[in-house]
Parts: C-alpha cells; structure tokens; sequence
C-alpha cells in the first residue's frame, strides 16, 4: 500500500481531481447553504438602499475568474433589479465589458425586460488606468468618460444627467479578482471619503483574505469565493425569487457539490503525503 | 517514461472517440447554437428595422419556435456559433492536454491564445479609450464624422502631452533612440509613486491602527461578552506579534523571541487560509470549464433547462421532425 | 540629460498628485496628470501588442527553435487585431442609423471581435487557469508535510477552511451541541478568518504600506533612479 502512494503518478492524481469536480456536476448534486454573516452583511447593505438610489457595478474580473466571480454578478444584479436600483456598470479590466454584457443579456433583459437602458441602467465601459481611473471619477465622471459604451454622450442619458462624480452613489458593488479592483476601490475611493461613500464586494478565493484588515469598518460586507456567491444566491433566492426560481440562479450552489468531493480529495492526499512522509522518516531512524 | 506517455496517449484517444462518438449519436443537434433575429433600428419607416442583428438564445427557444411555426426564420440554427462551441471545446481539451505532458497541440493552443489576448487588449485600449479619450479630444469633430457620431466636445489641445509621451512610450520599439523611452515610464512611475505614497498611508496604515483600535472587553446588552472580547485580544495581540516578527532591527531572542515566534504561528495561519481559499477558487475554475463541456457541447446534462421544451415539443423532436 | 529629464518627470508628476491630495484648488492639477496616466496606459498596451509582434517576428525569420509558434502567435494576433480594429460584422450605431458601420460596437454578439473573444479566448485563458487545480492537488500530495509546529498549523487551518467552507464541515461537527457551537467546523473556518487571517494580513499590510511609501519617496526624491536603468544605452 505505502510502496503504491510513494509512487503515485501524478497523473493518477490529476485523474482523481478531474473525477472529483466531473462526477458531482454530472450528477448535478446540491447541498444545503447556511449564509455567514459577511453574505448577510452584502445582503443587507443592498436591502437597506431605496428604490432609486444609485449603485456603481464595478466589474474588474475576466473570464479567468467567471467560475467564482460569474455567479456573484449574476445574484448582485438580481438582487439590485429586485429592489429598483439604479444600476451604473463599469471596468477597470479590459475583459470587465463583456462580463458586463453577460449580466445585461442573462439577467437584466431576461427577467427585468421593463428595465430602460440610460434610465434604470447604464453600461459605462472600460477605461485603462486603476487607481489612476477611480482618482479621476472620484472628482469629475465626464472628463473620463465622454460618452457610454454605447456611443452616447453622458447628458443625453437621462439617469447621468445629475451626476457630476461617483461620490454621488449610494453604493460601490466591486467585483474583483486582482489589481486593479476591490483593494483599489478600498484605498482610492471609500478611505478618503468615508462619510460619501459605501462598499461591498465580491472577490476570488486567492483575493479573499488579503481583504479581511479592511472588514467592517472600509469593507462592510464581502463574498469570498464561489462560498460566498453561493451563500449569498441563497439569501437572495430566498427573499426574492419565490417556490421557484429560474435555474440560472443556483449556479453559484450548483458549483457547491464539486466544490465539496475536490476539498475532501485535496485533503485526503494531503494525508495520503504525510503518512508516506512519516512511515519513511521512521523507517529511516531505524 | 514512453511506455507511459504511449499509455496515456491511448486512454486520451479512447476517450476523445468516446467523446465524439457520444456527441454524433443520439438526437444530434449536440454542440449546436442557435440566435434569434433581432430587429436594429426600428422606426416608422423600417418596422422590421433598417437592419438586423443577431442574440444566442437557448435550444429551447428554437425548438418551441420551430413547434409553433417550422416555417419560421426568426429563430435559426447558427453554424458561426455551433462552430465556435465545437472549437470552444476543442481549445478546452487542448489546453487540459498539458497534464499528459507538453504536446504540440497544447503549445498551438497556447501560441493562439497569447497571440489573441495581446490583440484584444489593443483592440479594447483603442476603442474605449483612445478613440474617445485621446483622438476625440485632440480632433472631435473628425472622431464624430468617423466612429463617434454622439461625441460632443471642443478640442483639448492639453492631450498633447499624453500623445507626446505616448510616442515616446512606442518608440521603444525602434531600432534605435529607444532611451527616449524612458520620459513617459518616469512619468508612470512617477504618477504610481505619487498616488500610493498618500493612500498606502492612509488606508493601509492610519486605518489599519485605527481598525485595530477596539475595545478589548466587549459589553453588550447582554454584559460582559466573552467571545468577542477574546476574538478582539487576539486579533491585537496576533498582529502585533506578527509585526514584532517582522521587526529586524533587534534580535528575536527572549521575550521578543517568544511573542515573534507567536507570529509566525499567527502568519502560518494566515497562509494556511489563504491556500484553503486559493484552492477553492481554482476548482471553481474548473468546475466552469467542465460544465462548458458537459452542457454547452455535450448535452449531457441540462442545469439552467436551456434544453427543456414541453411535451408536444418534445414528441415532435423525438419523432425527428424538429 | 538622459537621466534628468525623466527623474524631473517622475518627480513633478508624482508631487502634483500629492499635493492635489491635500491642497483643493490643485486637485484640477491631480485629475489632469491622472488622465494622462490613463491615457498612456492604453498606449501600453499597444506597446506590449507591438513588442509580442516584435519579438516573434524576430523568432519567425530567424528560425529559431519553436518558430511554427511563433508563427500561430502572430497568425492569431494579426486575425484578432484586425478583426477588432476594423469592426468586421459590426453594425451601425441604431440611435444613429445614418452613420456608418464604423459608429457601431465592436464587441457586440455577430461581430467577428465577439466571436474569437467567446469561442478563443475564453475557453483558452479559463482552462489554463483551470489547470492549477490539478497541479495545486498534486503539490499538496507532494509538498505539504507537517514536519514542525508551523507546518502543522498552516496544514491544520487548512484542513478547517477546505472544510468549513463546504457542507462536509456541518455535516462532520452538526452533532456537536449549542454550547459548543463556536467549535463546529464551518464556525471555526470564520473565525480563522475574522481572527486569525486579519491580525496577520493586517500586520503585512502594514509592512507593504510602509514599504511602499518609502520606495515611492526615494524615487519621487531621486534617491533611488535604479528605475531608469544603467547609465549611457
């Protein structure tokens, strides 16, 4: 038995990891959800806002990190629609637009097909810079940003012509997966005006914990990793959707089954390492 | 070593015929995409619009279409989009390839996709903001006639300086001179200098005291509230620790020895959270890919119902006729 | 005047910024230096583009080992770039349905641009990503030894984040009682992090804030030029 861990292939272990996350999606099993209180936290910052108030979406991730990332946007667009927000998408990764305009077409003009374009929403684009971008919005939106990503110009938008910079906004949603993004939106934006402005985010699992100094007092609210999207689909879902939702809202609890066999996996070579390890060191002092 | 690169070969050609032998048998259509026509440009004049364009839409919404009306075209089979879902999937396995080991078919995929990503990124720097930012500034109203018919702005001749250094930023990529590069990266380097000095400060060390700055016996309504009081000491005294660890300036030895040697504990910690977090993102990765292939080419299974049709829908598909 | 002239631009640029952070009628001053900055860095890109174009132009026709890719890389690069340069299948901007097919989005479902970006370059950069959960698993079979009180810790907080974060961890430790509920698994996964994850990450945020402004007064200040390079090239 130690003689065959010792020389496990590894690609026998990529073969194990590749069962793990195959068989569960293809078995589309499901687990229950138990929302933390920082899923909460989100969840209640967006509920505590009125009708009307404004939201800045800002979409800094890729399709590198839709997997964990997707699911979240898909739920913070929902859970903004729901409660007739209005909705200022933008990005400060390149790839950020067309995340945009998946949450627009899936979402938005699926099941809020009432929602008007430059009225109820609005999708601002991409502009190159990070931090040098939010520095600049923070004081003058139309110096950046001449026209929309549709070509319009802002005052010809009816739910931009009062907005002269994002410190106007009720609420910065980031959704993040490296630099520039939530960090960035922490530092720039919500720390020097901490009376103007409010945020919560979303972010991957390697992003996760370099967050947590900022939480509560920068960062109210923040979903980590698909656990996070997942906990927060479920509070949504349950105050919103009714006996039954569409299915493109339990992407995030969806991925909770694979993410479930791979994590015990992970530990059981890890354990499966350490008595090889072990069995060898005492083999050896012998 | 070959032996077993052969075997592996073996099992990814078996399971590449499975994999396309599942695929053609069975109701076909797998892999397959569809769109709607989607009017652009309606008015009085032009009530189908003066041209159209093209949404995907689920399986689904061709089937019940094509129920209701086979004559229909509004709803239609896109060959662009089934080749691309078929390449999609070809591009997937390609690049999952690299785990029997680097191949050529791996290597094309990748030589693709470097190609791709750099090009995109020009594409969309040029688009969304030196068309709009730079040009439409400097010359508004040719940007107006050409690619920005909403553009309303007078000229701006102060973006000369960024299109100055933007030349001398792409004369690095002449033979010679290149040295004259160096003015618009001391100016970037400079802009980053200048706005991390005051916002590192602020917001990752003021603030940082100042988060830390809480009570250490936690009352509530309840009174004295033991869990949170020990949470708030640990939380000071770890990251004091830690940054006593992170102190060099005097040797790690007795009391400073032992509260730094209790913030590497604290900083195993946090690694070790961060590796339970950073493998979770990556099976999420993957989980996205494999759903790709199982549902968008394969159709084996169906979690959002794009393939779900009633039943007289479903009788007509079963009898071959849709 | 090789190395003057860009510390002096380094300097001016990175002092207005700070300046307008605390002085309000330079703020005007800060927004202008920002947006150049935005603006330049766009022209990056194109300087990474044309570099990547260089360097494996230069591969291709000196044949070097490996030029085939090469080749495919700037067969793929010149394929996208036009694509989305000339907007091909783009069609007018409908709330300007007199201008050309040049007013519409590049990006927008049909066009040429929309499809490589969909069926290229997601599948190719999500699954490469995708790969790290395969070499991340075999690393922890391989690596991840508990030979002493730190690696026992790191490989311990582990175990309770792989957990907790699933249901595996409420289904293990739900038969514990309400008393002990701040030891069930996924209970002890957040208090790691709200304790634990925070103290430490805050203690490096602090070193990396320090470390920061530091090397970015040196340079705004002149003391370290090593940004410019060595000395006449």
């Amino acid at each position: 038995m130690l003689s065959i861990l010792r020389n496990l292939d590894r690609r026998l272990i990529f073969l194990m990891m590749l069962l793990a996350v195959a068989v569960p999606i293809l078995l589309q099993s499901r687990f229950p959800e138990k929302p933390s209180g920082l899923a909460q936290a989100v969840f209640d910052e967006i509920e505590a806002l009125q009708p009307g108030d404004r939201v800045l979406l800002a979409f800094d991730f890729d399709p590198a990190s839709e997997g964990e990332l997707g699911p979240m946007a898909t739920s913070l667009t929902y859970h903004c629609a729901q409660k007739e927000l209005r909705l200022y998408f933008m990005a400060l990764w390149p790839v950020g637009p067309q995340m945009i305009s998946n949450v627009i077409q899936d979402v938005i003009r699926r099941d809020f097909p009432h929602m008007v374009y430059g009225e109820d929403y609005v999708d601002l684009g991409f502009k190159s810079g990070g931090e040098g971008v939010i520095k600049v919005i923070l004081t003058d939106l139309r110096q950046l940003y001449t026209t929309d990503a549709r070509g319009t110009p802002l005052n010809r938008i009816p739910m931009l012509e009062d907005v002269t910079d994002i410190r106007q906004m009720d609420l910065i949603v980031s959704l993040s997966a490296g630099t520039p993004g939530t960090k960035e939106w922490v530092q720039y934006a919500v720390t020097p005006y901490p009376h103007d402005l409010r945020i919560v985010a979303g972010c991957t699992g390697i992003q996760a914990p370099l967050l947590y100094p900022y939480i509560p007092q920068q960062l109210p609210g923040l979903l980590g990793a698909i656990k996070g999207a997942a906990e927060y689909e479920e509070l949504v879902m349950q105050a919103y959707a009714g006996e039954d939702p569409p299915a493109r809202y339990a992407e995030a609890r969806r991925r909770m089954g694979p993410q479930l066999v791979a994590h015990v996996l992970m530990i059981l070579l890890i354990i499966a390492g350490n008595v090889v390890y072990f069995t060898e060191q005492k083999r050896g002092r012998r | 070593m070959q032996r077993s690169t052969m075997l592996w070969t073996l099992v990814m050609v078996v399971a590449a015929a499975f994999l396309i032998g599942r695929t053609l048998q069975g109701e076909g259509g797998r892999g397959s995409a569809y769109v709607r026509v989607v009017p652009r440009a309606v008015d009085e004049d032009h009530p189908e619009g003066r041209w159209q364009g093209v949404e995907r839409v689920d399986p689904a919404e061709y089937w019940r279409a094509q129920a209701a009306d086979p004559a229909q075209t509004a709803v239609r089979w896109s060959p662009a989009n089934t080749v691309g879902i078929w390449l999609a999937a070809l591009f997937t396995l390609a690049v999952l390839s690299f785990l029997a080991g680097d191949n050529p078919v791996y290597k094309v995929a990748e030589s693709i996709l470097v190609g791709v990503s750099a090009a995109y990124w020009m594409v969309v720097g040029f688009w969304e903001v030196l068309v709009p930012n730079l040009l439409g500034k400097l010359m508004p109203g040719v940007i107006q006639a050409w690619a920005l018919p909403g553009l309303e702005a007078e000229p701006d001749l102060s973006y000369l300086v960024p299109l100055t250094l933007g030349v001398l930023l792409l004369w690095r990529l002449a033979p010679r001179g290149a040295w004259i590069g160096r003015w618009p990266m001391a100016f970037i380097i400079g802009v980053f200098c200048g706005l991390r000095l005051v916002t590192y400060i602020h917001a990752d060390f003021l603030s940082q005291i100042r988060n830390s700055i809480v009570p250490l016996v936690v009352m509530n309504e309840r009174g004295f509230a033991f869990w949170d009081s020990v949470r708030n000491v640990l939380t000071v005294f770890g990251m004091l620790a830690c940054l006593v660890y992170f102190f060099f300036s005097i040797e790690h030895r007795g009391a400073v020895g032992k509260c730094a040697r209790a913030g590497i504990w604290v900083l195993m910690i946090t690694f070790g959270a961060a590796f339970g977090y950073t493998v979770m993102g990556r099976i999420a990765l993957l989980a996205i890919r494999l759903e790709f292939l199982f549902d968008d080419w394969l159709w084996l299974i169906d979690p959002n119902n794009r393939r779900v049709v009633d039943g007289a829908t479903a009788l007509l598909q079963s009898a071959g006729i849709l | 005047m090789k190395r003057t002239i860009p510390f002096l631009i380094a300097s001016v640029a990175g002092f207005v910024l700070i300046i307008a952070y605390f002085v309000p009628f330079a703020e005007g001053w800060g927004e202008s230096v920002s947006i150049w900055f935005d603006v330049l860095a766009a022209i990056a890109f194109i300087l990474g583009g044309g570099n990547l174009l260089k360097n494996h132009l230069q591969k291709v026709s000196a044949r070097k080992p490996g030029w085939a890719y090469s080749a495919i890389t700037v067969a793929a690069f010149a394929l996208t770039l036009f694509a989305g340069l000339a907007k091909l299948g783009a069609t007018p901007n409908p709330q300007y349905p007199a201008s050309s097919a040049w007013s519409g989005a590049y990006r927008e479902t049909g066009t040429v641009f929309w499809w490589i970006y969909e069926y290229a370059f997601v599948p190719l950069t999500a699954t490469i990503f995708a790969l790290l959960a395969f070499y991340v698993a075999s690393a922890a079979f391989r690596a991840f030894r508990a030979r002493n009180t730190e690696a026992a810790l790191l490989l311990g907080t582990a175990f309770i984040i792989l957990l907790g974060r699933t249901f595996a961890g409420v289904y293990l430790t739900s038969w514990l009682p309400d008393s002990l509920y701040g030891l069930r698994i996924e209970n002890l996964s957040v208090d790691i992090m709200r304790v634990f994850v925070t103290a430490g990450n805050r203690a490096i945020m602090i070193g990396i804030a320090l470390g920061t402004a530091a090397v970015s007064l040196k340079i705004l200040l002149g003391v370290d030029r090593s940004y410019l390079g060595s000395g006449d090239e």
